[in-house]
This record gives C-alpha cells, structure tokens and sequence, in this order.
C-alpha cells in the first residue's frame, strides 16, 4: 500500500464531505442573550471596584492600629519612661551627637 | 428597508447591541461549518461558536471597514478553533488499536482495489477524522486549511496570523506527520 496514495484518498474524502453548515434553532437568540445579559467592560469601573473592596479592609486596619496607639500612649501615661519615637531619635542622631562632642 | 453590513456595524458601536443580531444570523452558518472542522462534539461544536460571537462582539471596535466583515470573522473563527485544538490537544486518540470493523474493511478495500472505493463512505469519514485527530494542532490547522479547504499560503497565513515562511514550513511537517501516522495504521494492520 502506498502511504501517498492512502494520504491522497483520504484528504479526497475529506473534501467530498464538507461538514453541515446547520445553525441550533434560536441560537442567536442565545447569543444576544449573552451579549445584552453581559455588562461591558470598562477599565475604570473594574477599577473602582477593586478600590472599594480595599476600603473595608483599610479601614479595619486603621482601626487596629489607632486602637494599639491609643491602649500604648495610655500605659505610658501611667508610666512615663522615653518613648519610642524619642529612642528612635536617640539612635539616629547618636552619631551627630558624638561628633558635636569631638568638635568641641 | 434592510440595513447594509456597515450600517449594523455602525449601529453596535454606537451601543445599539440589537443590530448585532442580524450578523449573527447571516454568518452563523459559515462559523459552524468551520468549527465542525475542529471539534466532534456538538455540544463543543457550540461553544466555540459561541465563543467566536461573543470575541467578534467585544473586537468589533476593532475592525476597520478595510475588508469585508466575513473575513474579518472567519480570522476570529480559525483563531478560536486553533485555540480549542490546543486546549483539547491531550485528548487526542493515542492508538489505532481501536479501528472499527467498517473501517478495517473500507482500508481492506482501499488496498487491494484503491479505485474503486467510496469517498462517501461513513467508514471512509471517520477514518479521516480518527487521522486528523492524531495530528498535532497546527499540523491539523495547515492540512484542514491547505488540503482540504484547498486555500493558498498566502490566504493561510492572513487567517491564521502565522507568517508566509512559517505556514510553509508547518505544511511541510504537517504532511510528514500525516504519513507517519498512515505508516502507523499500514504497520499496526498489515505488516
């Protein structure tokens, strides 16, 4: 059997049966259906959206740390020692400090 | 008075979305004709249409007028269905093992008489599909196109996006795999 000659026969068939060009009935009543049913889609908008599904959980966490800041300045209140911010500053302008000291 | 294609074009991207139907009713036909190249199923056979619908739909913006709307959808219907034998490209039948009787017989006949067989034959038809089935997409992409929808390069290559060069070198593969897949049946059913 000649393998060109089977390739042959078969694309033959192939082109003697061209397949049905037969449309479901009511099938663009479907796709219009999916067409108007579908909402268009606007970049901004999308945005938007995902802009204000952030909002909820910024807020929550707004509201946690005003919480955490006020429950800390409250203690320290009771307890007055440097705070955080004055160690931090400590830290940072240690070394100008130093060389303040030297320069003198 | 009927509206001309340009006319309803005009209309859907000014948000009248009724006058897309008429353009679905007047081309539907083609698209399933060409989807029922690639897939079997009728339930798959309706999903890509659908989904060539709803891609014209969204993309109507960009067709220019330059050629007429049909070419310009029947792009979108072969990029889908390339689309859909990708994505369907691991359910392709691995073995001839399962050849049914008619077509043992139909090749039996082809054999020994190779004139006298039928084109029409069911036999014949589903043997074709089996092979067609076999071959990778873009194999079977270029030989549904360029054999058997007896289209040129150039037209392959404008409907596909794949450059002149590269349809050629595809349908030179295509064909080599085509009869390495006929050698497969002439060596599993008659060596």
């Amino acid at each position: 059997m000649k393998l060109f000659d089977l390739q042959k026969k078969l694309i033959a068939v192939a082109r003697a049966n061209p397949p049905s060009d037969r449309v479901p009935l009511a099938f663009e009543k479907r796709i219009m259906a999916l067409i108007t049913g579908r909402p268009v889609q606007d970049i901004w908008a999308a945005w938007a959206k995902v802009l204000w599904y952030a909002a909820a959980p910024c807020v929550a966490v707004m509201l946690l740390f005003s919480g955490w800041a006020h429950i800390e300045s409250s203690k320290k209140n009771e307890t007055p020692t440097i705070d955080l911010a004055q160690q931090l500053d400590n830290t940072l302008l240690a070394a100008v400090d130093q060389s303040n000291d030297t320069a003198r | 008075m009927e509206r001309t294609e340009a006319e309803l074009i005009a209309a859907v991207l000014k948000g009248d979305a009724a006058s897309f139907e008429p353009l679905i009713e007047k081309y539907s036909p083609r698209v399933f004709a060409t989807a029922r190249r690639y897939a079997r199923r009728e339930s798959e056979v309706e999903d890509i249409v659908q989904e060539v619908w709803l891609k014209a739909y969204q993309k109507l913006k960009s067709f220019r007028g330059e050629a007429p709307f049909e070419h310009w959808l029947m792009r979108l219907a072969v990029r889908t269905c390339y689309d859909f034998l990708r994505s369907h490209q691991r359910n392709r039948e691995s073995a001839f093992s399962d050849l049914s009787e008619p077509e043992d017989d139909w090749l039996e006949r082809f054999i020994h008489q190779p004139g006298a067989v039928r084109e029409d034959a069911d036999a014949a038809q589903q043997l074709v599909q089996r092979v067609l089935q076999q071959l990778s997409p873009p194999a079977r992409l270029v030989i549904t196109l360029l054999e058997i929808e007896d289209r040129s390069v150039k037209e392959i290559s404008k409907l596909t996006g794949w450059s002149v060069p590269l349809v050629k070198v595809r349908a030179f593969r295509a064909r080599a795999e085509m009869r390495k897949i006929l050698a497969k049946i002439a060596k599993d059913k008659y060596l």
